[in-house]
């Protein structure tokens, strides 16, 4: 069992059922009362954001989750299909799970694949990711110093804000957790 | 995030500020012991050991409120004390193990006027700032409420404060809050009070909180009109809980009642147990009626420059 000095970002523990990350935590106190810890915790099933109030001292359950490096093959009408890269024994994550993230999983590409209770309820991609642009408006000259931007597709699927520069071709280096562009890796 | 020199400046004009408009109502500044033989009983607050006198422990204070006290039992007031204060393991956006305290102490004045002195306080710290109360949402006169009615309007029940802990902690799981584990009669209330009511406060105007349950009465003496209450008001603003301010109890003999089970809950929980503040209990039969109050320094200077964390008004 963890209590609420064990409390830090990442921390995995059941709650009403279900598992729970550790999002963010504070500390609270009422002046005259005992210390809380404000814990904000995303539902690893769900995806749900909730905020408990934790005394200190309550007891808290660890989650039975583990993580596994798993290759990401392709993708079928409903799910994508992940190998363990040890055992090579290959599982089906439904789109839901995998969410929007989908965008930006290139094929081939180890991801962390958690499992819950020993079934796969998550995936967690590298933070970055090296993509060809598929789609964009053509660019403006001189607009270069401008910060301004455009929509564009990669590879992957996910449709991204680029600078007015980037063009069809150009290979870019993306951050996978906010979908932000990051540089020109080479161009078309 | 540390302090902008902006943000020392303004530091520096409030506690200047504060100063003179302790000096202007006539309060005398007092200072009083840091490292003390009896820091505060309460249940919730450790003391950080500072070495030992004559054979004896001693520890830093976690309020100057007993020194302060025997200052007002011996014909001192008003009085005011600005001074450091620490508390054990307690870290966080509104915390810090070393904090500023501000109290002070009006001989036969009724806990109301303290409530008119922390709207006048605020309103001259936002001045310091060099900022308008009105833009601010601090304009005087602030909210005032009490615990029976946030509870009613919040959580759904009347609190009588005559509840056993039991009939608390049942009276909680019906109105849907998760209590856990706790058992004790305050860890119950806060439990409530934390998920349903400070919200709630933090969403709303600047609010003074009266009439506390006498389960939660510290130093405070019991309410005229209702001895399941006592006189005791909190300030809460802009999400900080800003102050804390007690009808000062001066009945040695309940003062050491609740003293000595303050220790015993501290001895079953296995928190160090201090020695009663013998002083203090000879000096309260000297001592007028008196309304006393605790402001987190810090915390107003936070409220006036709208900084959202204590680190952020402090040098270090």
């Amino acid at each position: 069992m963890y209590d609420t000095s064990d409390i830090r970002k990442g921390l995995k523990i059941m709650l009403d059922g279900s598992p729970y990350t550790v999002v963010e935590f504070q500390f609270v106190k009422p002046g005259k009362g005992a210390a809380f810890t404000r814990t904000k915790m995303k539902n690893l099933l769900t995806g749900g954001v909730l905020e408990r109030n934790l005394r200190s001292g309550e007891r808290l359950e660890p989650a039975d989750v583990e993580t596994k490096t798993m290759q990401y093959l392709y993708a079928d009408a409903d799910s994508f299909v992940f190998m363990d890269t040890t055992t090579y024994d290959q599982v089906q994550i439904t789109r839901d799970t995998v969410g929007d993230q989908a965008g930006f999983m290139p094929e081939n590409t180890n991801v962390e694949v958690l499992f819950f209770n020993g079934r796969a309820v998550g995936v967690t991609l590298p933070n970055f990711i090296e993509q060809a642009v598929v789609e964009a408006d053509p660019g403006h000259r001189g607009d270069t110093a401008t910060g301004a931007t455009k929509p564009a597709k990669i590879s992957t699927g996910a449709s991204i804000n680029v600078p007015l520069f980037i063009n069809v071709g150009d290979v870019i280096k993306i951050d996978t957790r906010n979908g932000q562009y990051l540089e020109r890796l080479s161009r078309a | 995030m540390p302090a902008t020199r902006a943000a020392l400046e303004a530091r520096g004009r409030i506690v200047g500020a504060v100063r003179a408009w302790f000096e202007n109502e006539g309060f005398l500044e007092v200072s009083t012991p840091a490292r003390v033989r009896s820091p505060g009983q309460e249940v919730h607050l450790d003391a950080i050991a500072a070495g030992q006198s004559d054979g004896e422990a001693r520890w830093l204070i976690t309020s100057p409120e007993y020194h302060l006290k025997r200052l007002v039992a011996d014909g001192l007031s008003p009085i005011f004390e600005i001074c450091r204060c620490w508390r054990a393991e307690e870290s966080g956006p509104h915390h810090r193990t070393e904090f500023t305290m501000l109290e002070w102490y009006r001989a036969n004045a009724p806990l109301e006027v303290l409530a008119t002195d922390c709207e006048a306080l605020v309103a001259t710290a936002v001045h310091a700032a060099g900022r308008d109360p009105l833009a601010l949402g601090l304009r005087a006169p602030f909210a005032r409420t009490s615990v029976r009615e946030l509870f009613a309007r919040h959580v759904g029940f009347s609190l009588t404060g005559a509840e056993t802990a039991a009939e608390l902690r049942a009276a909680a799981e019906r109105a849907g809050v998760g209590v856990g584990t706790a058992a004790a009669w305050d860890d119950v209330f806060y439990q409530v009070f934390l998920d349903r009511i400070e919200p709630e406060l933090a969403r709303s105007g600047p609010t003074f909180v009266f009439d506390w349950p006498a389960p939660l009465g510290a130093l405070a003496r019991p309410h005229p009109r209702d001895p399941r209450l006592v006189e005791r008001f909190e300030l809460y603003a802009g999400g900080l809980e800003l102050a804390n301010a007690f009808g000062e109890l001066t009945d040695p003999v309940e003062q050491r009642r609740r003293f000595d089970e303050e220790a015993r809950i501290r001895a079953a929980r296995g928190k160090a147990v201090y020695p009663i503040d013998e002083a203090l209990l000879a000096a309260l039969p000297q001592m007028p009626p008196t309304a006393g109050i605790a402001l987190g320094l810090d915390r107003l200077i936070m409220l006036a420059t709208s900084a959202r964390d204590i680190s952020e008004v402090q040098a270090f």
